[in-house]
């Protein structure tokens, strides 16, 4: 084997290969013994890493802290045990490794690759075999099988295509319009707490959501509702308001508006109370609430939309109406 | 000294020097941009006076000689005692510099000092009150609670762990890992900076205890996962992995590859 190589080797430049070189361990026998020793002192050392992770698992309780330099404080057993264990199987790669690449043969192989295409009788015989099969079959001259078949084929998609209606129902009304109406009450989001207007002091946030919001949900089983619904209550001095969605929808100062961002949906309540910013963390679009919730920043196509509240017979915080838009994401069929 | 002079030519001698001489600039700098330490006031009478005195030599080009504000700073009446107590306990005030953003640092007050500009403070007019102890006491707060109220209120700009994260034009909200249980109640209730503030109608005491409860549980969670890298989430996590990961594993390609000599 290796006397038919070293002819290859002699001669493989004249095949447009650049001559082979020979490496250390192929000349010096030194180097040739370094590199077993090499690869033996990987493979043990990954077996000494193995039996160490184990060791590890049991020397230290899992409830055991360490601080590891630059890393902080974290589970000793994490880290040595995964550390061990990392040693050992990376010790295997790299001894196989240095093993194939300074000891196993390393001489250049051509392997000549026949042409990709059949002879031309090859060809013939296969296209006469198709059509004698066809004709055999009948599919050329029994017509009605053949079209019974097609016709067949053709509507097996159809049943597929209508058992996407079981995706539904359809949304319907339900993106333009959420719980909130006339009369219904804020509460805190999530204590549930009925608000006072005099509990939001200027330059107060209080998240909030409609009182009827989490019995609906609960008997809904889902949070359809809520991912609509909820609200943010932010304070600022009546002359800071510079325009609202609507005449008076603010309470002395106070303005509610939905916390859904009209984006891609996120649940934004990032208010900077100085410049009366809202800033949503996903793309960073960023809405005015004194100003009508309009975009300022960011790839928000629409405002964010305000709910007119008002006060009931008792002083707490109520909704005057729904919103006037939808709320969340634009839609296909918002237009 | 000659050994220093045999080595000047030494190709690393430049960076020696340069090295040498940003620090000694630096080291220059912090020796006199150091806010010269506000002298307690001798021989005033009450906390009050003292803290008038410290409060028109420390905050006054800023605030203004009655705290009514100017250009450069907000009135700072009926800000109330916690406010300043807030402001100037973490270091932020005062200001090293004007910015977006004033950040925490080592307070240049006492905490007698602290006291009586609080005091000259809420002197003219009524606001929010330093906490007291009992206040900000969470050996009864209910941690669970204190989570969902974190995750629904503070989490949005400070982070799920409490880590901080950006706003808008360089303003950032801060990483909560060293306020104290009193700062974190008078944030709550003063707002500084952009800040809302969360009142005690809408988030009472028992709920802000429950919030300062599941904080320190966050500042002293280990990281039991391993390295947390800021705990941002995948932006660390997926930077380690394309420059560190992918850079180790090109690096074991090129040797996988290379011809063995």
């Amino acid at each position: 084997m290796t006397e038919h190589h070293s002819t290859d080797v002699d001669h493989g430049h004249a095949d447009g290969l650049p001559e082979h070189k020979l490496r250390r361990t192929d000349v010096f026998p030194r180097a040739e013994k370094r590199a077993v020793r090499q690869v033996a002192a990987m493979f043990g050392l990954s077996a000494i890493a193995g039996i160490g992770t184990i060791a590890a698992f049991f020397a230290f309780p899992a409830d055991r802290l360490i601080t590891v330099p630059a890393l902080g404080q974290m589970s000793a057993q994490n880290v040595v045990v995964g550390g061990l264990m990392g040693v050992s199987i990376l010790l295997i790669g790299l001894g196989a490794i240095h093993w194939a690449r300074k000891l196993m043969p390393d001489h250049e192989l051509v392997q000549e690759r026949h042409d990709l295409d059949s002879t031309y009788a090859d060809r013939k015989a296969a296209i006469d075999e198709f059509w004698s099969g066809a004709e055999a079959s009948g599919f050329i001259n029994r017509k009605i099988i053949r079209r019974s078949l097609l016709g067949a084929m053709a509507l097996f998609p159809l049943p597929i295509i209508v058992l996407f209606k079981d995706l539904g129902p359809m949304p319907g009304t339900s993106l333009r319009h959420t719980i909130w109406k006339a009369g219904e009450q804020i509460v805190t989001d999530p204590q549930e707490r009925p608000i006072r207007p005099e509990d939001i002091p200027v330059g107060g946030l209080v998240n909030a959501m409609p009182v009827s919001l989490r019995k609906l949900q609960d008997k809904q089983g889902n949070s359809n509702e809520g991912v609509k619904s909820v609200i943010v209550l932010v304070r600022m001095r009546p002359d800071e308001i510079v325009a609202q969605q609507g005449k008076n929808w603010d309470y002395q100062g106070i303005v509610a508006y939905s916390k859904v961002c009209t984006h891609l949906g996120c649940p934004i309540s990032l208010y900077e109370h100085r410049t009366h910013h809202l800033l949503c963390p996903c793309h960073q679009s960023t809405f005015d609430l004194a100003d009508a919730g309009k975009v300022v920043f960011g790839p928000a196509a629409r405002r964010m939309p305000q709910l007119p509240i008002t006060v009931d017979a008792d002083g707490y915080l109520v909704a005057a109406a729904d919103f006037a838009e939808p709320v969340g994401p634009s839609f296909w069929e918002l237009g | 000294m000659n050994a220093i002079a045999a080595n000047r030519r030494h190709p690393a001698a430049a960076y020696v020097v340069l090295l040498l001489a940003l620090v000694s600039v630096g080291a220059l700098y912090a020796a006199l941009a150091t806010p010269s330490r506000a002298a307690t006031a001798i021989g005033s009478s009450t906390q009050v006076d003292q803290g008038k005195s410290l409060f028109a030599e420390g905050c006054s080009s800023c605030h203004g000689l009655n705290a009514q504000g100017s250009g450069v700073g907000p009135s700072l009446i009926g800000v109330g005692a916690a406010a300043v107590d807030f402001q100037v306990g973490t270091g932020r005030m005062p200001l090293a510099q004007q910015g977006a953003q004033a950040v925490r640092k080592a307070s240049i007050y006492s905490d007698t000092e602290r006291a009586a500009l609080a005091a000259y403070v809420a002197s003219l007019a009524p606001g929010p009150e330093i906490p007291s102890a009992s206040m900000v006491d969470a050996a009864n707060a209910d941690l669970a609670r204190g989570g969902e109220l974190f995750r629904t209120n503070c989490a949005q700009c400070h982070n799920f762990a409490g880590r901080g994260g950006a706003l808008t034009n360089g303003k950032m909200a801060p990483s909560l890992m060293n306020a104290t249980p009193t700062q974190i109640y008078e944030a709550m209730i003063t707002g500084p900076e952009s800040m809302p503030k969360f009142g005690d109608g809408t988030m009472p005491v028992q709920d802000k205890q429950d919030i300062i409860n599941y904080v320190h549980n966050l500042q002293n969670s280990p990281n039991q996962g391993g390295a947390a890298l800021g705990r941002l989430g995948p932006v660390t996590e997926g930077l380690i992995l394309w420059t560190v990961g992918l850079g180790l594993l090109i690096a074991a390609a090129a040797w996988i590859g290379a011809k063995a000599r």
